[in-house]
């Protein structure tokens, strides 16, 4: 099974792997985005209260989707590298952290853009607020920790070890609406049992979040190919792999 | 054919706008971030590659 796990994980195989899967995903969240935005903007009836507001949650729910799921893959990825030592984990954690800090900035802006007309302001010290700002300078932590080593190896195990004890803030994220009394609505979507949502503004939400998911992987398998490329320059695959 | 008002967004147009095109301008940038990566990778292989070829000729 480890031999099997091993192969898996193996730089060359990473690299082909993501090169096939990247038009895949690139695609199918073309296609998600696409309606989501569509039916979303233009179909889906207004808020009863919030009015045409409310269609920022189409695209801020799938940010901050994105932007704890990138987290969380980060730090799982960079945790299987420090126990393991594949090196193809560190190659994961540094190609999410930059896409999830953007999706974390994309969900803190197109949040406070929201917040303007629902809340009469653009920014309070709310939980859900601050522990999602503490998520984007996490993302900046250890990105900057990566760099800030002149050895690669030991900047990854530094980064790794940071994303690992910063894994505790995405729970706190998650439930902060209901831990606390806070201004930020609660889960909408996320009591499959039964949603808050009419099926007419739910279908186009989750296709931008499975469309966000997979644009998500798409980018994820280009800056992966990057990273294992730079990680892997010196190798004899590498002339087999680049080859015209 | 889209609906009455979809351009004011109800009057919320100068929030519901500006949020969109950042998400976009977010997918966007991550494409293109994430190509140059690789571009860039795959040049700094090539020229590994040339350099180890030229040192054994």
């Amino acid at each position: 099974m480890w031999t099997w796990f091993y192969r898996l994980a193996s730089p060359p195989h990473v690299y082909r792997a993501a090169a096939a899967l990247t038009p895949w995903f690139l695609g199918v969240a073309t296609l998600l985005i696409g309606y989501g935005l569509i039916d979303g903007l233009v179909f889906a009836p207004p808020d009863y209260q919030q009015g045409d507001a409310f269609r920022i949650i189409y695209v801020h729910a799938p940010s901050a989707w994105l932007s704890l799921f990138a987290y969380t893959l980060m730090a799982i990825a960079g945790a299987i590298a420090l126990t393991w030592r594949i090196k193809v984990g560190y190659a994961v954690a540094a190609a999410a952290a930059p896409i999830g800090a953007s999706f974390t900035l994309a969900a803190l802006v197109t949040g406070s853009l929201w917040g303007r007309p629902m809340w009469g302001t653009y920014w309070v010290w709310d939980p859900r607020l601050t522990s999602e700002l503490i998520l984007l300078f996490l993302y900046f932590g250890v990105m900057t920790l990566r760099e800030a080593f002149e050895d690669p190896a030991r900047g990854d195990r530094a980064a790794a070890l940071l994303g690992l004890v910063g894994i505790v803030n995405v729970p706190i994220v998650h439930f902060s609406v209901t831990w606390w009394n806070s201004l930020h609505q609660g889960p909408t979507i996320a009591k499959f049992g039964k949603p808050d949502m009419p099926g007419s503004m739910l279908w186009p939400l989750l296709a931008m979040l499975f469309g966000f998911m997979c644009f998500f992987g798409a980018v994820l398998c280009m800056r992966l190919r990057g990273e294992v490329l730079n990680r892997e320059r010196q190798a004899a695959w590498i002339r087999e792999a680049i080859k015209p | 054919m889209i609906r009455y008002g979809f351009w004011s967004m109800g009057g919320y147009a100068r929030f519901v706008w500006p949020s969109i095109a950042l998400a976009v301008s977010v997918l966007i940038w991550n494409l293109w971030s994430a190509r140059r990566h690789h571009a860039r990778a795959l040049l700094r292989a090539n020229r590994a590659l040339a350099m180890a070829r030229s040192e054994r000729s």
